[in-house]
C-alpha cells in the first residue's frame, strides 16, 4: 500500500502536469484529474484524502510568495559504514527527487511573519533520519535561536536511518538538545505531523513542539503496525496510529486540513510575535 | 568475539540484570515507584541510594530473572509510564542536586497497542529533550542491550559506559535483517553491518568507557565499575551547572558524518 501510494505521489507531485493526466485516489479509489488535485492543495476533491507532498511543493503551498530562502543545502550523505545497498539507495533517491537529502530547511514568511522552516520529504528514503537530516534540522534550530525566530517543522519519516548505524540514533539526541536550547529562550516551535511520521522522529523532535498539529488521517506512531500486531498477537483497528487516534488520546493539539494550514500557522505565529 | 556473538552474550539469560548491579554497587537503596500520571512500570527500577558517601538517583531497565518475572517486566521493554517515572526521578534528582546513574538493558521500548495509546514516542521524546538540559550529572551504563530510542531515553548522558560485551544499536539486528534482506536469518550480517559493539561505540564517540567483564567475579567487576562511577561523579559534580549542560550539548552536537561543500 505504502509503495503504491509512494509511486502515485511521485508522479502527481510533478509540476508539469497536463490536464489529461489522471490518478487514482488512495482514499476513495476514484479516478481524479491530477491537475485538479494539485490545484486543491494535493487533496482529493471528492473524499478529502491528503496526498503525500514533496518538500518543495509544500513550501510553495505554505510560505508567502518568494519568501523562502534555503539554508544548509550544501550538506550531503556519506556511506561511511559501507552499508549494503546504501550508496545505490542514496543515488536513486537523489535522482528521483532532485533533492540531496530528505529534509529542506530555510527561512520564510508565513502570513507575513518570518520563521525558520524545515520540511521533510517522504519520497527520499522515506525521509529516514541520518547524519545530514539531523545536522540540517539542528542547524535550523541553532540559527533560529540566534535570530530569535520561531521554527515551523513539517515531519514525515520512517525513523532513524539504519544505514548509518548508531550515528543516526544519536541524531535524535542532537536535534532534541537543539530544540531544548531554542525553547529555553522562549522561542516558539510548531510541528506539523504529516503522513507518515514514525519511529525515531516521533520519539524526538516531532513530539517536542510547543504546539503539535497534524494533517487529517496522517499515520503517526512509534512502533510499526506489524511489530505491534506481532507483540500483542491481534489485529489492530484501521484508525490505529492515525492523527485522529492521537488527538483522541491527547497527543496532538489539533488536526488541521491542508486548506486551513496557512491560516492556522499564520494566526499562531502572529499570536507569538514578541513585542 | 564478533558482533553477533557479543549480541548473543548481551542477551544471554543468567547475565546479571540492573537489579544485581544496583544491589552490588549502592547501599541503603530505597526504591521509588510510579510516574504520578498513570501507573508503575516494573520494567524500570528506580530510587535513591548511596554511591559511597554520595546520595544518587538510580534508574535501571530490568529484564527480570525467572520467566514469570521477565513476563511481568515485558522482558525489559519499558512502557511510557516507565520513561515518565524515570523523568520524574531525574527532575527530582535535579532539584536536590543528586547525580543520576542509569543502567540500560533493553531490546527497545515496549511495542504494545496501549503503549502507543499512551504516547510511547512522546514519552521517549520528552526524556531525551529534558535529559539534554538536566542540571545535574547523568551517567549511563549499558550493561546488556542498548536498543534504539528506548535506550537513548535513559542515555542522553554526560558519560556513557559500555560493558565489554554490551551492544548498542539504532535497530535490532533482526529488524534490520528483515528490512534489508527480507530475511530475519541474516542477523549475523546485520549485526556486523550495524557496528554495535562496545569498541564501535568508543570509536564513534557514543561511549567514553568500556568496563571489562568478569563473569566469575561479579563483585570485582562491580567494584571497578563503582570506582569509575565515583571518579566521574566527583568530576562532573565539580562543574557548574552551565558548564555541565554545555558539555552535554557538545557531547551530542558532534555526532554526524557527512559531506559539506563550501558555499
Ligand atoms: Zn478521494
Amino acid at each position: 500500500m505504502d509503495n503504491i501510494l509512494h509511486k502515485v505521489k511521485k508522479k502527481i507531485d510533478d509540476v508539469t502536469v497536463s490536464p489529461e493526466e489522471t490518478v487514482e485516489c488512495p482514499g476513495c479509489k476514484t479516478t481524479q484529474q491530477k491537475l485538479k488535485v494539485l490545484k486543491n492543495n494535493m487533496v482529493c476533491p471528492d473524499c478529502g484524502h491528503h496526498f503525500r507532498m514533496s518538500a518543495r511543493t509544500r513550501i510553495e503551498f505554505i510560505t508567502d510568495k518568494n519568501s523562502f530562502k534555503e539554508l544548509f543545502d550544501n550538506l550531503s550523505s556519506i556511506d561511511f559504514l559501507e552499508f549494503p545497498k546504501y550508496k545505490e539507495k542514496l543515488e536513486t533517491a537523489q535522482k528521483n527527487t532532485g533533492e540531496k537529502e530528505a529534509v529542506v530547511c530555510g527561512t520564510a514568511r508565513i502570513g507575513g511573519i518570518k520563521c525558520a522552516l524545515f520540511v521533510m520529504d517522504p519520497r527520499f528514503i522515506m525521509a529516514s533520519m541520518g547524519s545530514v537530516v539531523g545536522e540540517k534540522i539542528t542547524r535550523t534550530f541553532e540559527y533560529a535561536e540566534k535570530k530569535r525566530l520561531p521554527v515551523v517543522g513539517f515531519t514525515a519519516s520512517g525513523g532513524a536511518r539504519m544505514q548509518e548505524g548508531v550515528t543516526s540514533l544519536m541524531q535524535m539526541a542532537k536535534v532534541s538538545a537543539a530544540v531544548k536550547k531554542h525553547s529555553k529562550d522562549c522561542n516558539l516551535y510548531i510541528t506539523v505531523l504529516t503522513d507518515p511520521t514514525t519511529g525515531g522522529v516521533t520519539a524526538s523532535f516531532a513530539m517536542q513542539g510547543d504546539i503539535i498539529l497534524a494533517e487529517p488521517k496522517a499515520l503517526v506512531g512509534f512502533a510499526g503496525r506489524r511489530v505491534v500486531e506481532q507483540t500483542i498477537g491481534k489485529k489492530l483497528p484501521d484508525d490505529f496510529q492515525s492523527a485522529e487516534f492521537l488527538l483522541k488520546h491527547g497527543f496532538v493539539d489539533a488536526i488541521v486540513p491542508r486548506s486551513e494550514m496557512v491560516k492556522t500557522l499564520s494566526t499562531l505565529l502572529k499570536m507569538h510575535v514578541k513585542g | 568475539m564478533n558482533a553477533y556473538e557479543k549480541l548473543k552474550t548481551a542477551r544471554q539469560s543468567g547475565r546479571p540484570t540492573s537489579a544485581a548491579y544496583i544491589k552490588q554497587i549502592f547501599t541503603d537503596a530505597i526504591e521509588l515507584h510510579g510516574d504520578r500520571r498513570y501507573g508503575d512500570d516494573p520494567a524500570i527500577l528506580s530510587g535513591i541510594a548511596y554511591l559511597g558517601d554520595t546520595p544518587v538517583t538510580y534508574i535501571g531497565i530490568e529484564k527480570g530473572v525467572d520467566l514469570q518475572d521477565r513476563m511481568k517486566r515485558h522482558f525489559g521493554c519499558p512502557e511510557p509510564e516507565g520513561y515518565r517515572k524515570a523523568l520524574r526521578l531525574m527532575k527530582q534528582a535535579e532539584k536536590f542536586s543528586r547525580p543520576v546513574i542509569c543502567f540500560v538493558d533493553t531490546l527497545g521500548a515496549y511495542c504494545g497497542d496501549e503503549a502507543e495509546e499512551r504516547g510511547q514516542g512522546q514519552a521517549i521524546a520528552e526524556n531525551i529533550m529534558e535529559m539534554s538540559g538536566l542540571r545535574t550529572p547523568v551517567i549511563s551504563v549499558v550493561i546488556g542491550e542498548g536498543g534504539s530510542g528506548g535506550a537513548l531515553a535513559l542515555a542522553t548522558a554526560d558519560r556513557v559506559y559500555m560493558l565489554e560485551n554490551a551492544v548498542y544499536s539504532v535497530i535490532s539486528p533482526e529488524g534490520c535483517a528483515s528490512i534489508i534482506w527480507k530475511d530475519s536469518g541474516m542477523v549475523e550480517q546485520a549485526a556486523e553491518c550495524l557496528h554495535i559493539t562496545a569498541r564501535d561505540m568508543q570509536h564513534f564517540g557514543v561511549a567514553e568507557t568500556i568496563i571489562k567483564e568478569d563473569p566469575k567475579h561479579f563483585d570485582k567487576m562491580c567494584a571497578a565499575l563503582k570506582k569509575q562511577l565515583e571518579r566521574d561523579v566527583d568530576y562532573l559534580s565539580s562543574l557548574s551547572h552551565d558548564m555541565l549542560v554545555d558539555g552535554r550539548y557538545k557531547r551530542f552536537r558532534k555526532f554526524g558524518i557527512y559531506n559539506e561543500e563550501e558555499v
